[in-house]
């Protein structure tokens, strides 16, 4: 576990406010429930991070860090939230999602936290939301899962900081059919991530007046893929391409000897080279081809005043690096998602008047009747839309074409493209 | 005090402390108690298949998954409530271990722990290839009105709590009872010399096939209670991982002890718990910890305490 808090001067601390007391003539004079409720406020908010420190989440779980330390600090130095400051209390849940769920545990009865908050990985979330929803603990989810717009989790669960896959996937279609082809053949790891890329754009494609020729699943333990390419036919027009984990430079390569010059178009989702450098050597081949950003990496010609800031803030260069190790790749396109989330947890608190842990049933209600958010340093990468019936925001998403080693935005699709009917209604769940 | 008396004070005592303890324990700790009492209980389950019939198996995530998704889909597919969603789970323990018995125990040694880790791996990716139903490593949510078994909300840390104890009770008694019968004395012969008590005229193949499916069926229903008491059933339980935490916890607590097991899930979860307090590095302070426990207390901590001062300890 570790701490961070970070000291505001502006803030009014608890040993300023017992010396005013003290010193006060008529502080004697005071009621004993108005110095119970000033020790009280003094207290510092606490904020559990379920953070991906170890496992297969590692990388990312650096950058979610980063990025929430710096979010932070820079609620801390605005004045905290209710005048109090913010304290992340982080812990590693190994990116697995029985650890996850005692970690939740943990926030919630040992740390006392008023919040729960950061996750990725669609199964440690999964995982961990029944035992947040039982405790009653706001958990604040940062996995860009559908698990939560589906209706599978409960009333404590939320995602207001970053889009859900569906939507990701549906916005991608217009883009695809109308600027690359109709024909598409589709190539995904076969698990539960994949399923989902298949059934949400398959159906997206269809409705564009496309059509997914070939489903290519790629079992999980797969290490070359070879095999698999000449199952692609041979009227495919575009490849749409969602490979994960660590063969995934091996998958580029060996597609690359397989294609030679004269490849299809090229569609893929980042998460693929999320904290890998585009220009890696064996990555050639992805030049002139397109990618899903939740985020652009690359700080773009028209970048916005917003962006410039979180990435000062967070650490980030020009090229999407940290700016102490150009070698060390943010996982630019899903982190800002944890500066969002505690940015709305801030707004929520604010809202609602949160005081402590009797506040949450009001912190939630608070969050569920959110629904615009406007593009600021809140929300550094774009407004967004949240529909307080599924938890789930709205957001705007990018497509950038790989152009001499960097990502250069091509596209921005609106929020409109990514929204989809309800699938549930959380405020009907008692809180 | 005969041995006896001291074997049934000293496992009635756990049993009462851990009653008495529900009451005490602050929430964070009555919560992880639950936790570990249901591990546990998967411990003991690879115990006597390990610990007193000398059968090293490396797939054990096979029957914990196996409970767990027989409960799981009854009650996501089939809409089963969860009493019978339970039978469910340790039915389909039952089944596959019977299945697994008969074809890996024709192997002996090295040959039997990759069969059984074969196998394992067979039905961890069996769950990712069939994500329709299983919604692979993802894994699914059992609902909180689903875990509902006859009136009581088995998501309540009371409930919980009470439930798990009497898991870890029924599996702990059957395996002291299991210990001192012909049966589990067969199995230690089996474990101490497999020759010889061919010699004697016991059918070993039987015998070991008892201690697969009576240890398949107990880690199952471990599965299928932690799957139920804590509302989530997932991949990652049926991965590898999973069939080595119960090999930590019995070789810690002491192999072929009836209470090493609880010891070492116990002490193996505190000491995680513990150390990812202070870094991030925590496995390797729990990788030391077994290095030397290994060499200064090769027999677990259970298995010391039998071999230094009571003798008696079954």
């Amino acid at each position: 576990m570790t701490k961070d808090s970070t000291k505001t001067p502006a803030a009014t601390t608890r040993r300023g406010a017992l010396k005013t007391l003290a010193a006060g003539a008529g502080a004697a004079s005071l009621p004993l429930w108005a110095r119970y409720a000033q020790a009280q406020t003094s207290e510092p908010i606490r904020i559990g991070f379920q953070v991906h420190r170890t496992g297969i989440g590692a990388a990312y779980g650096r950058w979610y860090d980063r990025t929430t330390m710096a979010a932070a600090q820079l609620i801390n130095e605005s004045g905290g939230i209710n005048g109090r400051m913010v304290e992340i209390v982080a812990e590693d849940d190994g990116t697995d999602p029985k650890r996850g769920a005692e970690v939740v545990e943990k926030f919630a009865s040992q740390h006392n936290c008023d919040v729960g908050f950061g996750t990725l990985f669609s199964h440690v979330v999964i995982g961990s939301a029944p035992r947040a929803g039982e405790l009653k603990l706001p958990y604040f989810v940062v996995s860009e899962g559908h698990h939560v717009a589906s209706g599978m989790l409960n009333r404590y669960t939320l995602q207001p900081g970053i889009t859900d896959v569906k939507s990701q996937v549906q916005a991608m279609a217009p883009f695809v059919s109308q600027n690359l082809g109709k024909k598409v053949t589709m190539i995904f790891p076969d698990f539960a991530f994949g399923h989902d890329h298949r059934d949400y754009f398959t159906a997206a494609i269809e409705a564009q007046g496309g059509e997914v020729l070939e489903h290519i699943a790629i079992p999980p333990t797969e290490t070359t893929f070879t095999k698999y390419f000449p199952k692609i036919p041979r009227d495919t027009e575009v490849i749409y391409h969602v490979m994960v984990g660590p063969a995934v430079l091996t998958f580029v390569k060996e597609l690359g000897e397989f294609f030679g010059p004269s490849r299809p178009e090229m569609f893929g989702f980042i998460d693929s080279l999320e904290a890998v450098d585009i220009a890696s050597p064996g990555l050639e081949f992805l030049e002139g081809s397109y990618f899903w950003e939740g985020n652009p990496r690359y700080a773009q010609a028209d970048q916005s005043e917003y962006d410039k800031l979180y990435r000062a803030a967070v650490g980030v260069d020009a090229n999407g690096a940290s700016v102490s190790d150009p070698k060390d790749i943010s996982t630019y396109a899903h982190m800002f998602g944890c500066w969002e989330t505690l940015h709305v947890i801030k707004a929520g608190m604010e809202a609602s008047g949160y005081a402590g842990p009797g506040d949450r049933a009001k912190l939630i209600e608070a969050v569920e009747s959110m629904t615009d958010m406007p593009h600021s340093i809140a929300h550094p990468q774009g407004a967004k839309l949240f529909n307080g019936k599924t938890h789930q925001v709205f957001g705007h998403q990018y497509i950038s074409k790989v152009e001499g080693g960097k990502l250069v935005l091509q596209h921005t699709t609106s929020i409109e493209d990514t929204l989809y009917p309800d699938e549930v209604d959380y405020t009907t769940q008692p809180l | 005090m005969s041995a006896t008396q001291k074997m049934i004070a000293l496992h009635g005592g756990l049993l009462g402390l851990l009653f008495v303890l529900q009451f005490l324990l602050p929430a964070y700790h009555h919560g992880n108690l639950a936790r570990v009492m249901v591990l546990a209980s998967y411990a003991i389950g690879y115990n006597i298949m390990f610990g007193y019939t000398g059968l090293l198996s490396l797939g054990h995530a096979l029957f914990f998954a196996a409970g767990m998704y027989g409960m799981g889909l009854a009650v996501n597919l089939g809409g089963v409530a969860p009493a019978p969603a339970l039978i469910a789970g340790v039915l389909a323990g039952v089944v596959v271990s019977a299945a697994l018995g008969l074809l890996a125990l024709r192997t002996a040694g090295v040959a039997f722990m990759i069969v059984t880790l074969m196998f394992a791996q067979a039905g961890y990716l069996a769950v990712l290839y069939f994500g329709a139903y299983t919604r692979g490593d993802e894994g699914f949510v059992i609902q909180q009105a689903q875990r509902i078994m006859w009136g009581i909300d088995l998501s309540d840390p009371a409930n919980r709590y009470f439930a798990a104890y009497a898991l870890f009770a029924i599996c702990l008694l059957l395996s002291l009872w299991v210990v001192q019968r012909p049966f589990g004395r067969v199995l230690v012969a089996i474990r101490e010399n497999e020759e010889r008590a061919r010699m004697l005229g016991y059918d070993v193949f039987r015998h070991k096939l008892g201690a697969v499916v009576l240890s398949g069926t107990i880690s199952a229903a471990a599965g299928a209670a932690y799957g139920l008491l804590f509302g989530y059933v997932g991949a990652s339980f049926a991965s590898v991982q999973y069939s080595i935490f119960p090999l930590l916890w019995v070789l810690l607590g002491g192999a072929g002890t009836v209470l090493g097991p609880f010891i070492g899930t116990l002490f193996m979860f505190y000491l995680i718990d513990l150390s990812s307090g202070l870094t991030s590095a925590y496995m390797l302070i729990a990788g030391v910890a077994l290095v030397v426990l290994t060499l200064f207390a090769p027999q677990g901590l259970a298995g010391e305490l039998r071999s230094r001062i009571w003798r008696w300890l079954p």
